[in-house]
């Protein structure tokens, strides 16, 4: 083969090798980009599961209906109820809601609380000031254990929004406690 | 293969060119010629065809009449993620490029492809790819059945085959990426002087366009399988929602590989029909310009309406509206290259050997899977249409009389080529009209199955379907024993009337100028420019 154009096989398979090796990185650089894409359009109901600062600023003119819905993932042993199935809130004003959960086995388990918020416009004003699903929760054999969420809706809220639900899915993570 | 050669090209590889193909099935095994790669390719594919293709019939068998007549629900749900998996990246792609790989040295006067070890490589990975992903079928917990689109977490409760999947997946990219590399690489360094880009014939302006997409969305799969081996193996959560990670993220990133897979199984195809139609009508290719531009706004959107396969993920709804209108606008450049190929048509001298036939099908088919496209790009309609039959009839109307009828189009353009006897033609217009019949009986009623609220991926089903179902099941028995009349072609194919070098009168372009059968070494020496580029013309 010629030597020009071996050398330029060379540089253009360098080339496309390069595009190779950005694209499998740009699929892992969608995890973090759909991260950030979530939090910021609450994309697939995603609220905040860390604790944050809020200023009470009650509207006592708008009324909105919060539903509660807890789902158990199929491989976790337990019961996991809502205490109340709705409540009517204010948005800017603070509330209390307790949700119950109990480990069905005779041993030890840590299980994990994932919320979800729908519709999906509502994700971002719905904040969450003290949760349950922030830590995993540690259950001895057959405990029962009441666990607090705190809430406020933000007035920011859009319009057309009169109901709210707040699903929960509980996971069994006990082996992933275990291998950390 | 003596030729002698300026810039002493003859020693340009190897030492090939003294001698013809070594014998036995070392010739196979090692070998470095573009011609018999891509014959190891089409043969390949073939077998691959004739494997999903069984898993079809057992599928329709089972769908024939309500109930379960077979095995259990869970060897039913192997069977449509294999035979899926099977066809895509074992039949469609694979035969595409052996087409490559045999005609694009032809048509841009190269003596080889660019990397020919590379393309050693490239062809037999894939038989591993299969004995590893088929063994599958034999392993504790049965094959994988949770879909070829792999969404955890029901792929992760795969058994055993779990690991062997995601490898083969693996290897399956490689191959790809390989392949695509060499043809690149071929095309963009390896034409005839005085070929300029755009006086390439349409089979590989589509290859070019399709390599690319092919480097560019492969490894994305290959980091999505990945991160399903690491969830279920090595302790993270990408898709785990328990750990923190979304499944929904899985599906964004499995079709942003996934959409433009879709058309690199059909921009091929769009190049063979352009290669066969001007040939049967006597004329030029209406507006080659306007195709190579048209193919690579098609491409370019590829990247942009991967969301359109979950709207019902729950999106919103200017995410919606955006995927809806940028899967829509796909239909303009896609309608340029329907109008184009009539207008071809329009006022030419045309005849109808059979893969002018093929290719009359692809373009009176394909739309309809277009246009079937269409209804389920609106993402309200979407939400009914989601998961039914009728997705099914969408996509085997453009993979079926679309990808496969081309790639039937193209064997049967180039037989004469490859082998130097013209096939049989009456032979070849049974197959045609067999399969055409039949393709229709199978996959039309599908859209009335979807549309009346026949969901996808069950084994049995409710009363109300059972005569579509059962009219979907006898076409598709009469349409996998069409293709064996294919096989009787090939098998009769050295048998008919000695072809001479253009085999088909209206044909134009450079792989034409070559004997028939094209000699094991083509092109030692670049073509004459002006051939090049006056054949093309």
């Amino acid at each position: 083969m010629s030597e020009p154009r071996k050398e330029s096989h060379r540089s253009l398979i360098f080339g496309l090798l390069t595009i190779v090796a950005g694209s499998f990185a740009f699929g892992y650089a969608l995890v973090p980009l759909y991260e950030v894409f979530c939090e910021i359009t609450g994309f697939g109901g995603r609220t905040n599961t860390e604790a944050v600062v809020v200023e009470e600023a009650p509207d006592p003119t708008r009324e909105i209906r919060v539903e509660f819905m807890t789902t158990v993932n199929s491989y976790a042993p337990f019961e996991f109820v809502a205490d109340r199935d709705s409540m009517t809130v204010n948005p800017g004003k603070m509330y209390f809601a307790t949700f119950t959960a109990t480990n069905m086995t005779e041993s030890d388990k840590v299980a994990h609380a994932v919320p979800s918020v729908a519709p999906p416009a509502a994700a971002e004003n719905f904040v969450k000031i003290e949760c349950f699903c922030f830590n995993s929760q540690e259950f001895l054999a057959s405990e029962e254990k009441a666990m607090p969420l705190q809430f406020i809706v933000d007035p920011d809220i859009p319009e057309y929004v009169d109901t709210i639900t707040l699903g929960y899915t509980f996971y069994d993570t006990t082996s992933m406690a275990s291998n950390n | 293969m003596t030729t002698t050669t300026v810039d002493g090209h003859a020693s340009d590889h190897d030492a090939h060119e003294d001698h013809g193909p070594e014998k036995g099935f070392k010739r196979w095994l090692f070998s470095t010629n573009h011609k018999d790669i891509g014959t190891m390719y089409l043969i390949f594919s073939l077998v691959m065809f004739f494997i999903g293709g069984a898993m079809a019939m057992y599928i329709r068998a089972e769908l024939a009449i309500p109930g379960l007549q077979f095995r259990d629900p869970h060897f039913f749900n192997s069977m449509t993620t294999m035979h899926a998996l099977i066809m895509v990246f074992g039949a469609i792609m694979p035969a595409f490029v052996g087409l490559a790989n045999w005609m694009i040295p032809l048509q841009i006067g190269a003596p080889d492809m660019a990397l020919p070890r590379m393309n050693n490589w490239s062809f037999w990975i894939l038989p591993v790819a299969f004995s590893i992903l088929l063994s599958t079928l034999f392993m504790p917990g049965g094959a994988p059945a949770g879909g070829w689109t792999m969404y955890p977490p029901l792929i992760l409760q795969t058994g055993d085959a779990f690991p062997f999947l995601i490898f083969a997946v693996h290897l399956m990219g490689l191959s790809s990426i390989m392949g695509a590399i060499n043809v690149v690489v071929t095309i963009i360094n390896m034409r005839a002087p005085d070929m300029t880009l755009l006086k390439m014939p349409m089979f590989t302006w589509t290859w070019l366009i399709t390599a690319y997409l092919l480097i560019a969305v492969m490894p994305v799969l290959a980091g999505a399988v990945t991160m399903l081996l690491t969830d279920q193996f090595f302790g993270t959560s990408f898709f785990l929602a328990a750990g923190g990670g979304d499944p929904v993220m899985f599906q964004h990133i499995f079709w942003f590989f996934g959409h433009p897979e879709v058309y690199i199984m059909i921009l091929p195809a769009f190049g063979v029909v352009s290669e066969i139609i001007p040939t049967f009508s006597r004329k030029k290719l209406f507006g080659h310009d306007s195709m190579v531009y048209a193919a690579s706004s098609i491409a370019f959107l590829s990247f942009i309406v991967w969301a359109h396969h979950m709207f019902t993920v729950g999106m919103p709804l200017t995410g919606q509206l955006f995927f809806m209108f940028a899967t829509m606008l796909i239909a303009v450049p896609t309608g340029v290259k329907v109008f184009n190929w009539v207008a071809t048509m329009w006022r030419g001298a045309m005849t109808f050997e059979t893969p002018m036939l093929f290719s009359l099908a692809f373009v009176f088919l394909f739309t309809i899977g277009g246009f079937s496209g269409l209804m389920l790009a609106i993402a309200p309609a979407d939400v009914q249409y989601h998961d039914t039959y009728f997705v099914v009839a969408h996509f085997h109307y453009v993979l079926v009389p679309g990808s496969v009828f081309a790639i039937m189009a193209g064997a049967y353009y180039w037989l004469p080529k490859w082998t130097g006897y013209y096939y049989n033609e009456t032979l070849g217009k049974i197959h045609f009209w067999t399969s055409t019949i039949f393709v229709n009986i199978t996959f039309f009623p599908m859209h009335f199955l979807g549309l009346a609220g026949m969901p996808r991926r069950i084994p049995d089903y409710s009363t109300q379907f059972a005569d579509f179902n059962l009219i979907a099941s006898i076409g598709a028995f009469g349409f996998g024993l069409s293709q064996l009349i294919f096989v009787l072609v090939l098998l009769t194919a050295k048998k008919g009337v000695e072809a001479d070098d253009r085999v088909w009168e209206g044909a134009h372009g450079l792989e034409w100028t070559v004997p028939s059968p094209a000699p094991w070494h083509t092109f030692t020496t670049p073509p004459k420019h002006r051939i090049a580029v006056e054949s093309f013309d």
